[in-house]
């Protein structure tokens, strides 16, 4: 496009659309955006969903093949790096929308499949590759026998009030953001509504903060609002640490400027004059896209000073944090920012009303912020459409692990656990038996077979001992040791804890070390390591009390809550290690037994040669035993053996 | 030895405490990893002891005080990864590298580093080796990759 008709676009955006409140009622407005938007073509757009997921499955070099064949073809075609639909298990995802014909998108689409599918659809046929669906849509013809996307399993479950747009939309396009109802909400909010009004109807709504505190929005804002103070402040809390979820970084990927406007209508609701978004650095392909979407916004007037006329001012800024899980909590983030170490603070005060350089601040979680423009437009009764009398609206989940479909996924609160797995998630994949889903690292909380028909709700979850947590939800097998789970959040904790509090400095480091003696095969028989063993398993429950209920942050308190809840649900698996030593999943290779096969065994003598404390005892050319007295079980016979006779019990 | 960070301190005009972090950022960013020299040079910009910049740079993960290797691997170690495997995997590549995790080589070839989640959880166990991704890779192909760098970096030699 050319400058000139780029600046007329804005131009009429601005006009007719973002400043005008009867935008709706002109037939011809409505037609020039769902041009703007992409809704309508004049020519073929290709669209590659290139999220950071899309570019881990070989998204870029599918984008590089569909850029030469065009090349090669000299054929015009608008080709777009996309977001994320976030259905991860198909990327790289390419779509394509020819004029006048519905939007259909296809899976798996990885190089070498391109020349074949650009072939066809682009001459209008359907090609050999199935594709995953069309998008429906009235205005447009649809494609003859293809499902559409709506009605796949992964989408027919969900509820995508924030993800609308992921996947759908250029995500460094503000013209087609705002052509979708983007930054309506703002700034309709500056020149309508006060701040007390705006804090208002967000309490109202019930928004709940999506981080894994679930405490509610609208009252931290109205905290804010009604402290007195020249300077306040808006951050965005980008972080995301917990392993197992991407779902922020997604989202923001995907769709920047909606994260844009939240912050600016939160910023405006608490009075304050400048935003800060802290994201980690790593996301790199989400803080260039923010950054350039920051500078559109910026160019037309809609972050800076007097926004339209308005008196508002409010700057955007993004800011790298340097990796540390604790960054997540609020009060660590807040030191962070100010160049120090994040440790945090104790509150109260709250950030509320002290934080940023003393001054009051708001941390709000990415999604949490999604919600916001939606609640404006749609007013907060609406928002209570969706959900439990007790949570309202939805909840996006990264789903992973041993599941058929993974990606992220936006459902309704109030779904059951169970729906999500066999529904949306399509099941079990592979042949072995469902045993957890793990809802995060933060939350420590497992559903397990008898609580798979819990809903997605903050209390219904607390009454099983759990939490929400941040979004997290890696489905485990049979295959899996949930001792060497507990061990592995264990050790995490013990590595990202800030050193602050001794509570979790010290507690998680003992932990982990009872951790470590239940998995450790005693190198020698001597009874003072299994006394040990036993004691320091009888006072794990209670060392875990004390770090829960002492600890500074809700990180070092959420730190125990893997190995109280394996020990409630999975106590069986912990006595089997403790008791029998044994490890049913046969995961904890120190507890593991070998024995050679003597039919198989062809007295090679390389486990002979190779063994560390010559527990095996042999000649050449004959079966060979490994004595048990001596052997610490390190695999090593195991590893070297090349005729599969060293088998483990 | 005086270190150039002219150009990198002229994007912080105001040197308050709260540039450290994005100063550090950039300056790990083009150099690779900071120095002894780099560290007094940000202190005294920022009228900061160098001590107290120490613990800011060594609280956080990210910052390194020597280089990586021209093959920088980054094992993913997150919930599903772990799942999938990723503590085997790590030692397999520990053995294959001959370096444990956050080590560098003495010929500067190979580095190790464990990080808690790239963010691909469908895909995994996966790895990245400078930028590349390389996902649900199992104990052979881990192999067969290092073998190939090492093989593609004989021939160079």
């Amino acid at each position: 496009m050319s400058l000139d008709a780029k600046l007329e676009n804005r131009q009429f955006l601005i006009n007719k659309v973002l400043l005008d409140p009867r935008r709706d009622e002109d037939a011809g407005v409505r037609k020039s955006l769902s041009y703007i938007s992409g809704e309508r073509v004049h020519k073929a757009l290709i669209y590659v969903g290139m999220a950071t997921c899309g570019k881990v499955a070989g998204a870029k070099k599918t984008f590089l093949a569909i850029q030469n064949y065009l090349q090669d073809h000299d054929i015009d075609v608008t080709l777009v790096e996309g977001g994320c639909v976030g259905f991860c298990r198909e990327e790289p995802l390419v779509d394509v929308q020819l004029p006048g014909k519905a939007r259909i998108s296809f899976g798996n689409v990885t190089s070498d499949k391109v020349q074949p599918l650009l072939d066809d659809i682009l001459n209008n046929n359907l090609p050999e590759q199935k594709p995953l669906g069309q998008y429906q849509n009235p205005i447009l013809q649809q494609w003859d026998g293809v499902p559409f996307m709506e009605e796949h399993v992964f989408f027919a479950g969900q509820q995508r009030l924030l993800m609308d747009n992921c996947g759908i939309i250029d995500p460094v396009s503000i013209e087609s953001y705002i052509a979708k109802g983007g930054y309506w909400s703002f700034t309709d909010t500056i020149s309508t509504k006060t701040p007390a009004q705006v804090c208002d109807i967000i309490d109202k709504s019930g928004l709940a903060g999506r981080g894994g505190g679930g405490y509610s929005a609208g009252k931290k804002w109205n905290a804010a609002l009604s402290t007195v103070s020249d300077n306040k402040y808006l951050v965005c809390n980008a972080v995301e640490s917990d392993p197992g979820s991407y779902m922020n970084r997604a989202i923001i990927e995907s769709n920047p400027h909606r994260l844009i406007e939240a912050v600016l209508i939160a910023a405006y609701a608490i009075g304050a004059g400048k935003a800060y978004i802290f994201i980690r650095e790593e996301f790199s392909l989400a803080i260039s896209r923010l950054e350039k979407a920051i500078s559109q916004a910026r160019e037309m007037g809609i972050i800076g000073h007097h926004i339209f006329e308005s008196g508002v001012n409010i700057n955007v800024a993004v800011k790298k944090g340097a990796r540390a899980f604790v960054c997540g909590e609020e009060t660590a983030l807040i030191n962070s920012l100010e160049g120090k170490r994040a440790m945090p603070s104790s509150k109260p005060p709250y950030p509320a009303e002290k934080g940023l350089w003393d001054h009051p601040t708001i941390v709000n979680n990415v999604e949490t912020l999604f919600n916001v423009p939606l609640i404006l437009k749609n007013g907060s009764e609406w928002f209570h459409d969706t959900g439990t009398k007790r949570s309202k609206g939805t909840k996006i989940f990264t789903l992973s692990g041993k599941l058929k479909n993974y990606g992220t996924v936006e459902v309704p609160m109030g779904m059951t656990f169970r729906d999500i797995l066999n529904d949306i998630g399509g099941g079990m994949a592979g042949e072995k038996d469902f045993k957890a889903i793990v809802l995060g690292i933060n939350s420590g909380s497992y559903i397990t077979e008898e609580t798979l028909d819990i809903k997605v709700d903050f209390d219904e979850l607390k009454s099983i001992g759990g939490a929400l947590g941040s979004g997290a939800f890696v489905v485990l097998d049979s295959g899996v040791c949930m001792v060497d789970m507990a061990k592995y959040f264990t050790a995490f904790f013990k590595n990202e804890s800030c050193g602050k509090c001794i509570p979790c400095r010290e507690g998680t480091a003992r932990m982990l070390e009872v951790m470590e003696n239940v998995t450790r095969r005693p190198s020698d028989n001597q009874s003072f390591q299994t006394l040990e063993r036993f004691k320091g398993v009888m006072q794990l429950k209670n060392l875990a009390g004390v770090i829960s209920e002492t600890s500074l942050c809700s990180l070092g308190k959420s730190s125990p809550y893997a190995i109280l809840n394996t020990l409630k649900h999975f106590k069986k698996e912990f006595d089997a290690h403790i008791f029998e030593r044994k490890c049913a999943a046969n995961i904890c290779t120190d507890l593991r037994i070998y024995h050679i096969d003597v039919d198989a065994c062809t007295g090679c003598t390389a486990c002979f040669k190779k063994c560390p404390v010559d527990a095996i005892i042999g000649s050449p050319r004959y079966p060979h035993f490994i004595v048990q007295d001596k052997c610490i079980g390190c695999g090593t016979c195991f590893d070297v053996c090349k005729f599969n006779a060293v088998l483990i019990k | 030895m005086t270190v150039e960070l002219e150009h990198i301190f002229k994007v912080y005009p105001n040197s308050k405490r709260e540039d450290l972090i994005p100063m550090l950022q950039a300056i790990q960013d083009e150099q690779g990893y900071l120095t002894e020299d780099v560290i007094h040079e940000v202190g005294k910009y920022l009228g900061i002891s160098v001590n107290k910049i120490y613990g800011v740079a060594t609280f956080y993960d990210n910052f390194r005080f020597g280089p990586v290797g021209r093959y920088h691997f980054r094992l993913c170690h997150g919930t599903a990864c772990h799942v999938a495997g990723a503590s085997t995997l790590q030692k397999e590549l520990q053995k294959l590298l001959k370096i444990n995790a956050g080590e560098t080589d003495k010929n500067g070839l190979f580095s190790l580093e464990v990080v808690s989640c790239i963010g691909a959880c469908g895909l995994a166990p996966l790895i990245e080796v400078n930028e590349e991704y390389y996902t649900n890779i199992t104990l052979e192909s881990l192999k067969a990759l290092v073998d190939k760098i090492r093989e593609k970096e004989n021939d160079v030699l």
